[in-house]
């Protein structure tokens, strides 16, 4: 393809990702750089059905020539990045150095929006990921040894925690595990507790968000390897047994290997997904035991007064949070595809 | 000819019906965000009646409008002609200077309009007021009978009401409570802190000051009624919260009276609804300023749209406020403020909160803020993972660092 060629063919794909991708990041970036201008108060005179009252007010007119000048507010540089709602550099240092030890340092961090949202996300990131991909292999060689008539309907219904959109299906399962839901009475049954409730402490909180999480995610990884499993090679799969191997050492020897491109695909998509986790925290209302950097966001944006350059900042700071967080496996296939010459 | 009379009368039926149908409005745009209560659905319904001919009404009233009102008003024109608020959210309308003074159209549409309708800053008519709310004391008169119990006239008498109920055995956890993490705890921390007398702000300034003796009784009243709570507690807003009084597992709880209408429903358990009985706000800590707030709920006009829509959706506004909307099917949904309103039995909650002389919500550019702060840092608190003014000073903190933001400090 000559270079004339290959840049009409891109052509779309690029101006699809300029406007969709690249436009949006940089109006984030430079939001997350600017902060409103300071607000004028005025002492006025507010009248309502309850009477009269001096209180404060903004004077718009007072900044209106300032915001005109300068849209985009004012220049603060790094400021909300180091700010106690974001990496809170100041309180970080002051815990570091008056603390007492190092879980006591730690317990310090979690009173911080930013660190605490960051605890939950990736122990939740370090545990979703590993047991979707088990899972999800082990729904997939199931259904791959079913009879073939089955195997569709089978397949079928793998799929359909995948398909509940994520707030429906985490609703329905928070009244579900309610103490007088279907599964909160009877996980009360079965451990003989009548005052257990799985919504009123942090662990069992974090345990539900978890199990939720790996309920929703499984079928992704069930048929990103359940196709992967239709190219096994059979021969292989028969010279191994009549090497007389078992069906677990054809498993670990003949079909992970095998599949060990497509594992790397479905930890790829999953540690990308799992650190924005979102809707299982809004689904669950479990704001008070577990937040996450989306819900950072999301709340910031979703209150009477919104903090723009604040979600903007956070916005960023889950950006390179996911960057860090696939550096080794885009590494790893960086090396893969430019092997050293 | 049979043909033609017919297509006669359907065509001037058509040019009649939308010239009445539009209360007097020929052509234009309305519009309408709010929230979603029955008594902002009656508004809305009253303003889709204007539709028609040349006029346009739509209406998005959802629980989450106060996400998309400020941007839905931003654009020019803007997608919201209008904004059904309390006197919480008409602050971040006037915050983004969104709305337009309203002085001109009530002088020309206005009249029926009392003058304490009106919602004025320095003098401009900044929106009209149709309902009044605040929340008070919702209690199941039989089970306060059966164990010679007085209806709690302060918080320290709910807490011991609420210890006789649970060790009658008649409930495990009789006492309500809207206490969600986020908005819905926050505005309690808010009632209890006006209760025990403290200030948010330092005066004049938008310095918050709530990390004091008063803050930390607070938060501890509310922590001793949350012993008597469902333990989902901080799961529970305001929707939760009535559906335990419907199920029958709650006995007192402090509830919008707004929210009282349904629950004397005809859905609900007889054995419920016709029990439950409302007084007046809960005083604390020995004060005497109700820990409740006062609330009106009214309409804005956007600045972004012409004159003519902002004409147009004023008329409609005023057409679903007008004094023959009342019946005895709306009457009780409110404490309407418009001219002709006769109280119901459903409003004496919210009048004894009037004439205790509760607290109106502050109306300060920064209130939001500090409300945001507190329904996020005070979560710790109530699971008893920090101490009271640990968590009144991470409150603080938060404020501090979002006003500074913001441009407040």
């Amino acid at each position: 393809m000559n270079h004339k060629t290959f840049f009409w063919f891109f052509f779309p794909t690029a101006l699809a990702m300029i406007l969709f991708i690249a436009l949006p990041l940089t109006s984030i970036v430079s939001q997350s750089f600017h902060a409103p201008h300071e607000e004028v108060l005025l002492v006025a005179e507010i009248c309502d059905p309850f009477g009269c009252e001096i209180e404060t007010t903004i004077d718009h007119e007072a900044t209106q020539s300032l915001k005109d000048s300068q849209p985009l507010g004012k220049w603060v540089g790094f400021q909300i990045y180091s700010d106690r709602n974001h990496l809170a550099f100041n309180e970080v240092a002051k815990f570091w150095q008056s603390k007492s030890s190092f879980t006591g340092f730690l317990s310090s961090l979690n009173n911080l929006p930013f660190y605490r949202a960051m605890g939950f996300t990736l122990t939740y990131v370090i545990v979703v990921t590993p047991l979707v991909i088990l899972f999800g292999l082990i729904i997939a060689l199931a259904v791959n040894s079913l009879h073939r008539h089955l195997k569709g309907l089978m397949v079928f219904f793998s799929l359909l925690p995948m398909i509940v959109t994520p707030l429906v299906g985490s609703l329905i399962l928070f009244w579900m595990i309610d103490a007088r839901g279907i599964i909160g009475s009877g996980l009360q049954e079965l451990f003989a507790d009548p005052t257990l409730s799985l919504k009123a402490s942090t662990g069992l909180t974090w345990i539900t968000l978890i199990v939720y999480g790996v309920w929703h995610s499984a079928p992704f990884a069930f048929i990103v390897f359940y196709a992967g499993l239709q190219t096994v090679p059979k021969e292989t799969l028969e010279s191994a047994m009549i090497d007389g191997a078992t069906r677990f050492q054809q498993i670990m020897h003949v079909v992970i290997p095998h599949l060990a491109p497509l594992v790397a695909f479905v930890a790829l998509i999953q540690l990308m997904d799992n650190f924005r986790v979102f809707e299982p925290i809004v689904g669950f209302s479990a704001e008070a035991h577990a937040t996450s950097l989306s819900w950072i966001i999301w709340n910031d944006i979703g209150q009477e007064i919104r903090l723009l350059s604040s979600a903007a900042t956070t916005s960023v700071l889950t950006i390179i949070g996911v960057v860090i967080l696939l550096l080794p496996v885009l590494i790893r296939t960086w090396r893969e595809f430019n092997p050293e010459k | 000819m049979f043909l033609r009379k017919i297509a006669t009368v359907v065509a001037l039926t058509t040019i009649a019906s939308s010239v009445w149908a539009g209360c007097g409005i020929s052509e234009g745009r309305v519009s309408i965000v709010g929230n979603e209560f029955p008594a902002i659905q009656t508004v809305g319904a009253g303003a889709m009646e204007c539709a028609g001919g040349g006029v346009t009404v739509e209406k998005n009233l959802t629980a989450d409008h106060q996400k998309i009102n400020v941007p839905g008003m931003q654009g020019n024109p803007a997608e919201f002609t209008t904004a059904i608020v309390a006197n919480s959210s008409i602050v971040a309308l006037m915050n983004n200077d969104v709305i337009r003074p309203l002085d001109d159209l009530v002088a020309k549409h206005g009249q029926g309009l009392k003058k304490s309708q009106l919602i004025t800053v320095n003098g401009n008519i900044m929106g009209v007021a149709f309902m009044a709310n605040a929340q008070h004391l919702v209690f199941r008169a039989d089970i306060l009978d059966q164990l010679g119990i007085a209806p709690p006239t302060t918080y320290e008498e709910m807490l011991v009401a609420a210890a006789n109920i649970r060790a009658s055995g008649l409930m495990d956890n009789p006492v309500g409570g809207a206490y969600k993490a986020g908005w819905n705890l926050a505005e309690e921390f808010v009632n209890m802190y006006i209760g025990q007398g403290g200030q948010f702000f330092e005066p004049g300034s938008a310095k918050v000051a709530v990390n004091n003796q008063h803050g930390v009784d607070a938060l501890h009243m509310m922590r001793a009624l949350s012993n008597f709570m469902n333990p989902d507690f901080l799961t529970h807003d305001s929707n939760a919260t009535s559906a335990e009084w419907k199920a029958g597992n709650v006995a007192l709880m402090n509830m919008w009276g707004s929210r009282v209408g349904p629950l004397k429903s005809d859905e609900v358990d007889p054995a419920v609804a016709n029990n439950t009985d409302i007084a007046g706000p809960m005083t604390v800590g020995g004060g005497s300023t109700p820990a409740s707030t006062l609330w009106w709920d009214g309409w804005t006009v956007s600045k972004n749209i012409s004159d003519a829509d902002a004409e147009a959706t004023f008329i409609a506004m005023m057409h679903a406020i007008r004094p023959e909307m009342l019946n005895d099917e709306t009457s009780p949904l409110a404490v309407w403020l418009i001219d002709g309103y006769q109280p119901t039995d459903a409003a004496k909650g919210v009048f004894a909160a009037a004439a205790m002389g509760t607290t109106p919500y502050p109306m300060l550019p920064y209130a939001g803020l500090m409300h945001s702060a507190a329904g996020a840092e005070l979560v710790d608190f109530m699971q008893g993972k920090e101490t009271a003014s640990q968590a009144l000073a991470d409150l603080e903190a938060a404020y501090t660092t979002a006003a500074k933001e913001k441009g407040y400090l």
